[in-house]
């Protein structure tokens, strides 16, 4: 009995040239040898590329003459945004186009907050040092449709989701309505004033807002009653509610730091996000609640995972100085920056990522290499040429000025465990909880 | 979340035996960790890596070819089938594939099959030089060079082909046209191609293995295996290590990153004639002057079976399937399940009337074995020697003009670096188990041996410099 192999070319060769080429797959490990070489050598590859690739800035939106100290972007619509700068003036940009669409001299002081009004308006509010919180729609001119004045300066503005209301910071957290011209409830709890207040997207009754005395205040509207504050060893700058999950919020803190708080227990931040050199002065969440971006004092910007402790990319320029707002876009692919000269920038939040369409065999590469690089990125070279971006020397100097002095505490702390026998007993307090003084109820 | 859980065991033994071909390596006890969050991690990584597996197993009912066999019926023996007779039972294409290349005045042939199994190179010893397709017939081209010519390979795909001639390596294209001279690579007798690695690798009269990466065209590393004269070298596909047959009877294992062998085995009581590597990177087969042939287990590195040949035997060859080729004086002789099994007689036998035979390989994905000797090249059937089912990404047969460039590119891309090669090419990317400190310990001893070497150097060179300037009279020593 005798049967040799014998392959017609009629299976193998296509018949017309229109037609694609067959493509025979055999997934036999012996055909394909240095399985684990060839595909560092991908993820080498693309680690590589991307880093050739990265071109963050799209471009930067300038016409204040002031520096940008408040910004907001539309609940519904991609390309619509909305800043407030230093000397009054307030403007309503189409980031597509990068021009401003509607602009007004909103104010005589800062404008400390911009907010969308309640979905599917026109509407947008703004507040100031001027004690006033103004009503605006684009479509009416520049004269405001509703002025509300207060008894003190306001620092902060946020929007309920759905109803007209809105709550505004100074010397204490007023929730006002649209309809009356005094605030419904005023709430206070020991601070002598609070820096910014924001209403949670996902559980619209709940409001949360940042105090001079280091805290951080929940309050419930049903209730008409603060629910619980944490006390922090240094004072939080912004807090920003996760889109998707109800509890959730990141707080921008003095200290360099950026927590993660899970609203139900506040005893223990559930992430820190490390790398900032100064002030983090503002936080947002992308809409997929799965990523941060945080602009800082140290005029850098940067991206994190939600899951990591430290920050994936950062951004800066010479020309950016102090960013004090920044705004994850709603389709997740933009990040804004406003800074004190002026100028709110426009960032690609993935560096390397092509903009626009891309077809199924392109994802799927891309697909492939991000996961080579997941599976090699511990691996050393790798690992350097993904990590390295250029910072800017005061940065770096800063940076390592910082390792030094807290590496040398932390080395100092292990020396008195191992020496002191009271102090052995004390157990070690995580991370997590160093910065976190206490919760009140 | 709410997906029912799959069934982790196969009950089909068929599937199991496939799914076994596709684990790669023990699944991790992920049961013992205690981190929730790392364990919860480790469980999807291993329920993905066996659905892979299971999937990779079931695929393969799509795979549309089927290996050759030749079963003896009754009394009747398998060697014993004349290859004239084969032809007369087996289908039209394959009885073509049963030539005869008569050339008897330019001595024995050395060949070499491109790894798509197309094309055909053949090297005759006073200097004959030519290519063709040996299916179609297609000559590409034939040249005389009038040197000795001792090996001839072919490079990544058939547009480039090393020949070892009288002094030098020389670089050819397919239209036998010289390119490159290779003048480093001196007095050479075997010539091999690492695929994945873009490296030529030379063995010679002088003792030197040099490794030359023919995409930058860089001398990778020269090594001095003071082992004399070397005329045997065979590569192992699955590592990318050369093992290299010496005059002592000993084999040695080498990669370009270190100056001494890797291993070394005494193998035969005098020379080493032929080796060979089956593609897992098993089984290694060596032929002595004493005329044993003895296949070793190159992963535990002791001897299996121990066979014997008639004459010593000249060349080697391990098909795809595993089949074992054996040229010896005017015969070729195949056997099947040599390696685990000691077998009593061959699986097929071909006699070359009146020619010795030079050199011997079976063709990649086909049920041939083509071979050289002194009076030309021929080619055999041998059934259920080659992979039926091929990977167009890997190698294909019907490759063209376009597919043949991209390939070109995609697998420079992918090339790998000559410090990879290492005798377990599944380190990469792996754990090591020292701690910190060990590590650097271990590269800070290494930092004071480079040194110490350098400053040993240094000091010689100084000593040798004095002694001959000791009768030369210089400025500094009439001040002194």
């Amino acid at each position: 009995k005798i049967k040799a192999l014998s392959r017609s070319s009629n299976d193998y060769v296509r018949e017309r040239s229109q037609d694609l080429h067959k493509v025979q797959r055999n997934l036999n490990p012996t055909i394909h040898p240095f399985e684990q070489g060839r595909e560092y050598v991908r993820a080498l590859n693309t680690v590589k590329l991307e880093r050739m690739f990265a071109k963050p800035f799209v471009g930067a939106l300038g016409g204040h003459i002031d520096g940008v100290y408040s910004m907001a972007k539309h609940p519904t619509r991609l390309a619509s945004m909305i800043s407030g700068s230093g000397d009054g003036e307030i403007r309503v940009w189409d980031i597509t186009d990068q021009r401003t669409t509607w602009r007004a001299n909103a104010h005589n002081g800062i404008v400390q907050g911009v907010c969308a009004g309640a979905n599917d308006t026109t509407r947008f509010l703004s507040c100031s040092q001027d004690k006033t919180v103004k009503i605006w729609d684009t479509s009416s001119g520049s004269d405001p449709v509703n002025t509300y004045v207060g008894k003190y300066a306001f620092m902060g503005l946020s929007h309920h989701r759905k109803d007209p209301l809105f709550a505004t910071a100074g010397n204490s957290v007023d929730v006002w309505d649209e309809s009356r011209s005094e605030p419904i409830h005023e709430f206070e709890w020991g601070a002598d004033s609070y820096q910014s207040v924001k209403f949670n997207p996902v559980e619209t009754n709940i409001l949360a807002s940042t105090g001079t005395d280091r805290t951080i205040v929940l309050y419930d509207l049903r209730t008409s009653q603060p629910i619980s504050k944490v006390v922090m060893t240094m004072r939080t700058n912004a807090i920003a509610w996760n889109p998707i999950e109800a509890y959730t919020f990141v707080a921008a803190n003095e200290d360099h730091n950026t927590y993660l708080f899970d609203m139900r227990n506040m005893e223990s931040a559930h992430n820190v996000f490390k790398d900032h050199v100064s002030a983090v002065m503002d936080v947002d969440f992308a809409p997929t609640g799965q990523e941060i971006v945080t602009g800082s004092y140290d005029r850098t910007l940067r991206l994190y995972n939600i899951n990591q402790g430290h920050s994936r990319d950062v951004y800066h320029t010479k020309r950016m100085q102090r960013i004090f707002s920044v705004q994850f876009s709603m389709d997740s692919k933009f990040v804004l920056s406003g800074s004190d000269d002026g100028n709110i920038r426009l960032w690609k939040a993935n560096a390397s990522e092509k903009l626009g369409v891309k077809d199924w065999r392109e994802r799927h590469h891309l697909a492939y290499a991000a996961s080579l690089k997941e599976r090699f990125k511990h691996m050393d070279e790798i690992r350097k040429i993904d990590r390295h971006r250029p910072l800017p020397g005061d940065i770096r100097r800063a940076d390592r000025m910082k390792k030094t002095l807290l590496g040398s505490e932390k080395r100092k702390d292990e020396n008195r465990r191992k020496h002191s026998k009271k102090y052995d007993e004390e157990k070690r307090i995580p991370e997590r909880k160093k910065a976190i003084i206490g919760v009140a109820k | 979340m709410g997906q029912p859980k799959t069934n982790n065991k196969t009950v089909n033994p068929a599937l199991a035996a496939a799914e076994r071909k596709y684990q790669r390596g023990k699944p991790v006890p992920f049961k013992k960790v205690r981190s929730g969050k790392l364990r919860g991690k480790l469980e999807r990584q291993e329920e993905k890596i066996r659905d892979a597996v299971q999937s990779a197993a079931r695929a393969e009912l799509l795979l549309g070819e089927e290996a050759g066999y030749l079963e003896a019926e009754g009394i009747e023996k398998t060697y014993n089938y004349r290859q004239d007779q084969l032809s007369k039972e087996v289908d039209i294409n394959t009885s073509q594939k049963i030539f005869n290349l008569d050339l008897p005045d330019h001595g024995p042939y050395s060949i070499d099959y491109t790894r798509n199994g197309r094309h055909l190179l053949i090297g005759g010893k006073t200097g004959h030089l030519a290519a063709f397709d040996w299916q179609s017939g297609k000559l590409h081209f034939e040249v005389h060079v009038n040197e000795l010519v001792r090996d001839v390979k072919w490079l990544h795909n058939e547009t480039l082909f090393a020949a070892a001639q009288k002094r030098c390596v020389y670089i050819y294209d397919n239209s036998g046209l010289e390119i490159h001279r290779l003048k480093n690579h001196m007095d050479v007798t075997k010539l091999e191609f690492l695929p994945y690695h873009y490296l030529l690798a030379t063995v010679g009269n002088a003792g030197f293995l040099k490794y030359q990466d023919t995409s930058t065209g860089q001398l990778v590393s020269e090594l001095r295996t003071k082992l004399g004269s070397c005329a045997t070298m065979a590569q192992n596909p699955w590592n990318a290590i050369m093992h290299l047959g010496h005059a002592n009877g000993t084999v040695s294992l080498w990669s370009p990153n270190m100056s001494s062998p890797l291993v070394k085995m005494q193998c035969h009581r005098g020379n080493v004639q032929a080796l060979a590597v089956d593609p897992t990177g098993r089984y290694m087969s060596t032929a002595g002057l004493d005329g044993q042939l003895k296949v070793w287990d190159i992963r535990k590195y002791e001897v299996l079976q121990e066979y014997y040949t008639p004459r010593p035997a000249t060349s080697l060859s391990i098909s795809q399937r595993g089949l074992l080729g054996v040229g010896w004086s005017t015969h070729v002789s195949v056997w099947k399940d040599a390696f685990l099994t000691k077998q009593n007689s061959p699986y097929m036998n071909h006699i070359q009337p009146s020619s010795s035979i030079r050199d011997i390989q079976f063709v990649p994905y086909e049920d041939v074995l083509g071979f050289g000797h002194a009076k030309g090249v021929s080619s055999i059937v041998v059934p259920g020697a080659g992979e039926p089912n091929f990977d167009s990404l890997a190698a294909n047969p019907y490759q063209t003009k376009k597919q043949r460039q991209e390939t070109e590119v995609h697998s420079l891309l992918d090339k790998l670096q000559p410090d990879m090669i290492a005798l377990d090419p599944t380190h990469v990317g792996r754990m090591t188990r020292m701690t910190k400190q060990d590590i650097i310990r271990v590269r800070k001893e290494e930092k004071e041996q480079d040194e110490s070497a350098r400053y040993q150097k240094l000091r010689k060179k100084a000593k040798k410099h004095l002694k001959r300037h000791e009768n030369v009279i210089e400025q500094r020593k009439v001040i002194n």
